[in-house]
């Protein structure tokens, strides 16, 4: 049995699709990763899931339960992080934490040796309101109390929004320890560099998954060939490469654009073509899960 | 029961951490009890009168002194001419003008005597039609006087008037009551309804949501903390009743506090239910606040049902407050019991229900 399963899943906002017709099951110890830019759908699929929102279609198990029939087993088996912070800013740090593992019937105690990992960086400012922490020590305080009742399976909604990088990485360690001790966790992020630290994800568009393997899968996947250009002129470039004989797609990415091509490609006769341009350069490089995610928009 | 009790610890926890609540808990019905009742006054006062005398005699000498001994009225010009008095009128100077017609003494004891006249500004209709009726009383009062002692048997007053209920036709012992049914309204209506659209905003009601606690848990500890300050303000307002207007109960306290208990409920099921249908705290308070004013207004807290028009008045019969009003106004001035109130506290009773139904269904923990 999955941790989740996901069968044929919708939810329509008005004429909006939100999630559309979503399939796809999460192990048992799997983190997995759901890529895809705002509006995607990510924050819907999590509210169905954790049973906030009912699906106007299909089906989804967490944990064995149905999120509509067994919705309050469910509640008690998951912990979410929402997006927004959303702990009461007025309480402490002690006391938030305290008073949802009251609700939960937990105790800190015992939970103490589950969350340590999150909660032992911010345990010096416990008498801090959570309101007043800086926003990475809200993240890592929102974590520990989403893992008090120590859940099954855990949703965190782009719980790296808005973070720095140390600590976005710092939280990704965080997740692999948490990982190692067993729990399904169900992670979104809109930043495709963290999508590597997932041992699968989903990349995601508009309501509709677009493909779900393993990070190295993914980037295997993409069977064409990857150049980086760059040129004084930039804008005019990219216009040009894109009329250029065997180019499949040309954009902008970083400091260089990517140009994909097909078996027509050669690259003396893509120069010729260019024509007069100044201080042009054309690299080979490697493949990453954004070039996959910008040739599946397609 | 356990969640029950972390749930209202922490509601507690939160109102006391406010900067603000504390203080408008305590501060908000003292204030209101102490200021309004002074502010918020039909007795008409300082009518200002000029006595236009033509007569110039005992009579209209006893008719003045009459006018400066009440203390209502302040005679502030006397004149012989019917033109500068006029004048005050029009400036604002004077409220009310009489005017004692020539020979008035000397054709008083015939039939048809030259009558008096009176002319009061009524651009303020109550200060204008009450101020009349103290001048009229006045005067009557001092040819009444007099005429008793022209006559050789003395002249029997004809009349006595009595004031039930409110001897002294003290405004304030009318408005206390609703003084503190306003209060409720504020506190019990607005503060629950703010705290719950507060949690929708700042998202930690999705946080709850994902936690096994049931709805009805969590709206009950949303209410009872409001529901023990509503009960702890009206205490108060009680003590300052009777400390500062020496105001007590006539009837009983519990039959205050019963209707109390059921107004808070009624209040605040009504406000659940406005804040569910609320995203923001703006959308609450003005939608609050167009309720409020019907209630203040309709309920018979300023104004007396009686003198409604007849559709208002079956209007009122929607209005919670409107029991409570006189309820406490009943209780509070002619002692009125439980028993005799039963229809008042049946409907307060029915409202609490239909209110806090309405709120619990439509509070929806999965959207």
């Amino acid at each position: 049995m999955s941790a989740i399963e996901i069968h044929n899943l919708s939810k329509c906002f008005a004429k909006t699709k939100a999630v559309d017709n979503v399939s796809f099951c999460v192990e048992k110890g799997e983190l997995f990763g759901l890529i895809g830019p705002d509006g995607a759908g990510k924050t819907t699929l999590f509210r169905l899931l954790t049973t906030l929102l009912n699906p106007d279609s299909g089906n989804a198990k967490v944990d064995g339960c149905d999120i509509v029939e067994d919705y309050i087993a469910i509640r008690s088996r998951v912990g979410y992080m929402p997006g927004r912070f959303s702990l009461y800013p007025d309480l402490t740090v002690e006391e938030n934490l305290q008073f949802f593992a009251a609700l939960f019937g937990a105790d800190v105690e015992e939970s103490y040796e589950l969350i340590a990992p999150v909660y032992k960086h911010i345990e010096p400012f416990r008498a801090r309101r959570a309101g007043k922490l800086s926003g990475g020590m809200k993240q890592k305080l929102a974590l520990s109390c989403a893992l008090i009742h120590r859940p099954s399976v855990l949703f965190l909604d782009e719980p790296t929004t808005g973070v720095d990088a140390v600590s976005r990485s710092e939280f990704w360690d965080m997740l692999a320890c948490l990982k190692e001790k067993g729990l399904t966790i169900l992670v979104s992020t809109p930043y495709m560099d963290e999508a590597l630290r997932c041992d699968r994800i989903a990349l995601c568009n508009e309501g509709r998954v677009l493909c779900i393997d393993t990070p190295k899968e993914i980037i295997r996947r993409f069977d064409r060939k990857l150049y980086g250009i760059s040129a004084k002129t930039m804008f005019r470039l990219l216009e040009k490469a894109r009329k250029a004989t065997g180019v499949e797609g040309c954009y902008p990415f970083g400091e260089m654009h990517h140009l994909v091509v097909n078996d027509k490609f050669d690259v003396e006769s893509f120069k010729i073509e260019l024509g007069d341009i100044e201080g042009l350069q054309i690299v080979s490089v490697e493949p990453t899960i954004e070039d996959m995610f910008i040739k599946l928009m397609k | 029961m356990r969640t029950f009790i972390v749930l209202l610890q922490k509601e507690f926890l939160q109102i006391r951490r406010n900067s603000f609540l504390p203080r408008l808990i305590i501060a908000f019905p003292v204030l209101v009890m102490l200021l309004m009742p002074l502010i918020m006054t039909m007795d008409v006062r300082n009518v200002n009168v000029a006595l236009v005398d033509l007569d110039l005699s005992v009579v209209s000498r006893r008719i003045a002194s009459h006018i400066e001994a009440s203390e209502y009225l302040d005679l502030i010009e006397t004149t012989a001419e019917y033109q500068l008095a006029i004048e005050a009128l029009e400036q604002g100077e004077v409220d009310v003008i009489v005017q004692i017609p020539d020979n008035f003494e000397r054709d008083m004891m015939l039939s048809a005597p030259e009558r008096i006249s009176i002319i009061a500004n009524a651009v303020n209709a109550t200060k204008g039609g009450i101020g009349m009726q103290y001048i009229v009383q006045t005067i009557a009062r001092a040819l009444a006087e007099l005429r008793g002692e022209n006559a050789p048997v003395g002249f029997s007053e004809l009349m006595t008037v009595e004031n039930r209920y409110n001897p002294t036709l003290d405004y304030r012992h009318y408005m206390i009551p609703a003084l503190m049914i306003i209060l409720f309204i504020l506190i019990c209506g607005f503060l629950p309804a703010l705290s719950i659209v507060g949690e929708k905003e700042s998202g930690s009601i999705e946080q709850i949501n994902v936690t096994p606690v049931s709805r009805f848990t969590f709206i009950l500890s949303k209410l009872v903390p409001y529901w023990i300050i509503g009960l702890f303000v009206l205490t108060v307002a009680i003590i300052v009743a009777r400390l500062v207007y020496g105001l007590e109960p006539a009837g009983s306290v519990w039959a205050i506090y019963l209707g109390a208990l059921l107004f808070i409920f009624t209040i605040s099921g009504f406000s659940l239910t406005v804040a569910n249908f609320s995203e923001t705290m703006q959308q609450t308070m003005f939608v609050m606040f167009f309720f409020i004013m019907i209630f203040m207004l309709m309920s018979g807290l300023l104004t007396p049902v009686d003198s409604m028009p007849e559709w208002a008045q079956r209007f009122t019969l929607i209005l919670p407050p409107r029991y409570f009003v006189e309820i406490l106004r009943s209780v509070y001035l002619k002692g009125t019991s439980i028993a005799e109130l039963w229809v008042n506290y049946v409907a307060l009773a029915l409202f609490a229900f239909v209110f806090n139904t309405l709120a619990a269904v439509t509070y929806k923990k999965q959207i």
